[in-house]
């Protein structure tokens, strides 16, 4: 739209493209507020995302170090890790529920991280759409597999 | 005619305090080019002026088109916060030694906003976020027959945000708010603040409503540039927080 008036600006001007009559055009700042921003939604998703940001955050601290000490560092470390040592902690139901609640925690806590992200940075509303339903796309289908793998694991197969 | 006093006028300009100081300006003009630059101003100024002081020097004898906004000149109407070395403040509040005046000064507006010429911008998003929390007394019931009255404590809860001054310093600081001008920013929420807290106030529901919003509170990353950028010392980032505080104690 700038390129397209000022060049019309220039044909009528000749050498300086703006003056007085004629000024170039300003910058306008992404998104900003007028009379016709729409009200407020009335709903508390917004508190309650902000909520859960906090509370998984302080889970997880305990869910993905515990998960770390055991996975690398503790009775031989990274080399024990293989099929039989994933079939064996998932026979226990307590490893199962905690591997399940960290998939769950971690995957909400950073989509809804990368929610906010998208909401501070696009500027465009349809840019924001897509990249908000490809987030989601991405998080539904790697919280069900995971889940589906989880209660579904069988240590028997071929 | 040189009296005794001209001779002394003449010895202390001899032991002159100014110093040279480089300016450097942002300059914008629409009516020129659709494009900002900067542009050097090298001045003699006493180093316990003011960058306000600096500006008008510039204007007054150097370059009429410079233009930037000022009224009062003395830190109350907020009308000249600016971008002085890459921080938000009141020119009219900054000295010329507090910033390093070796070095060349750069002054540009402050962001987030339309500049609409060199240090001017289009405050009228600013002001739309500002009445969207109404900031007025919102009462109930009749009209009583004489003052409202507080206690010394009530008035102390919400004393820190009444000394705001309207000059955006704190919103155009906001990362946020560079982004999504969507975002009511941090004055806003202060200036809310000072009605939510106030016990003669009977609006603070509406307005918490208003700030639970996808645009209100909850947008905070706590960056403290708010804090840091405001000229009167309110405790911006504090005063979001308390709002926070205050919307999930209400529901729990």
């Amino acid at each position: 739209m700038s390129t397209e008036s000022s060049a019309a600006i220039g044909s009528v001007e000749g050498v300086s493209l703006y003056d007085v009559d004629h000024p170039a055009p300003v910058i306008e700042p992404p998104r900003k507020r007028t009379g016709k921003t729409p009200k407020g939604s009335r709903t508390n998703f917004e508190m309650y995302a902000w909520l859960f940001m906090r509370l998984s955050g302080i889970v997880l601290v305990v869910l993905v170090l515990g998960h770390l000490l055991i996975q690398l560092v503790l009775d031989g470390g990274v080399s024990k890790i293989g099929f039989a040592f994933v079939a064996g902690r998932w026979a226990s139901p307590f490893w199962q529920v905690w591997d399940l609640a960290m998939l769950w925690l971690a995957m909400l806590h950073g989509a809804n991280g990368l929610r906010t992200v998208i909401n501070d940075y696009a500027e465009r509303d349809n840019t924001r759409f897509w990249l908000k339903m490809l987030l989601y796309t991405a998080t539904v289908f790697t919280v069900l597999l995971g889940t589906l793998v989880i209660f579904t694991f069988d240590p028997n197969i071929r | 005619m040189a009296t005794p006093i001209l001779d002394k006028v003449e010895a202390d300009s001899a032991a002159s305090p100014y110093i040279t100081v480089t300016l450097r300006i942002r300059r914008f003009n629409p009516e020129v080019s659709d494009e900002a630059q900067w542009q050097d101003f090298q001045i003699s100024i006493d180093p316990k002026e003011r960058v306000l002081d600096a500006l008008h020097k510039v204007k007054w004898e150097t370059d009429g088109t410079l233009t930037f906004r000022r009224s009062c000149a003395h830190g109350i109407c907020g009308s000249d916060a600016m971008r002085i070395n890459g921080k938000n403040r009141l020119a009219c509040k900054t000295l010329i030694k507090d910033i390093s005046p070796e070095k060349p000064i750069t002054i540009e507006a402050i962001k987030g906003l339309t500049v609409l010429k060199d240090l001017v911008v289009d405050m009228e998003p600013f002001f739309q976020a500002y009445r969207d929390v109404m900031p007025f007394l919102i009462t109930k019931g009749n009209e009583p027959t004489r003052e409202r009255l507080q206690s010394a404590e009530d008035r102390e809860r919400f004393d820190d945000t009444t000394k705001c001054i309207l000059c955006a310093a704190c919103t155009s600081s906001c990362p946020v708010f560079w982004n999504d001008g969507q975002y009511f920013g941090p004055a806003a929420i202060v200036n809310a603040h000072r009605f939510i807290f106030d016990s003669r106030d009977e609006g603070g529901e509406q307005r918490l409503e208003i700030l639970n919003d996808r645009d209100g509170v909850w947008r905070c990353r706590t960056t403290f540039n708010c804090t840091d950028a405001c000229p009167r010392g309110i405790e911006v980032t504090k005063a979001i927080q308390e709002v926070k505080r205050a919307l999930i104690t209400r529901r729990f």
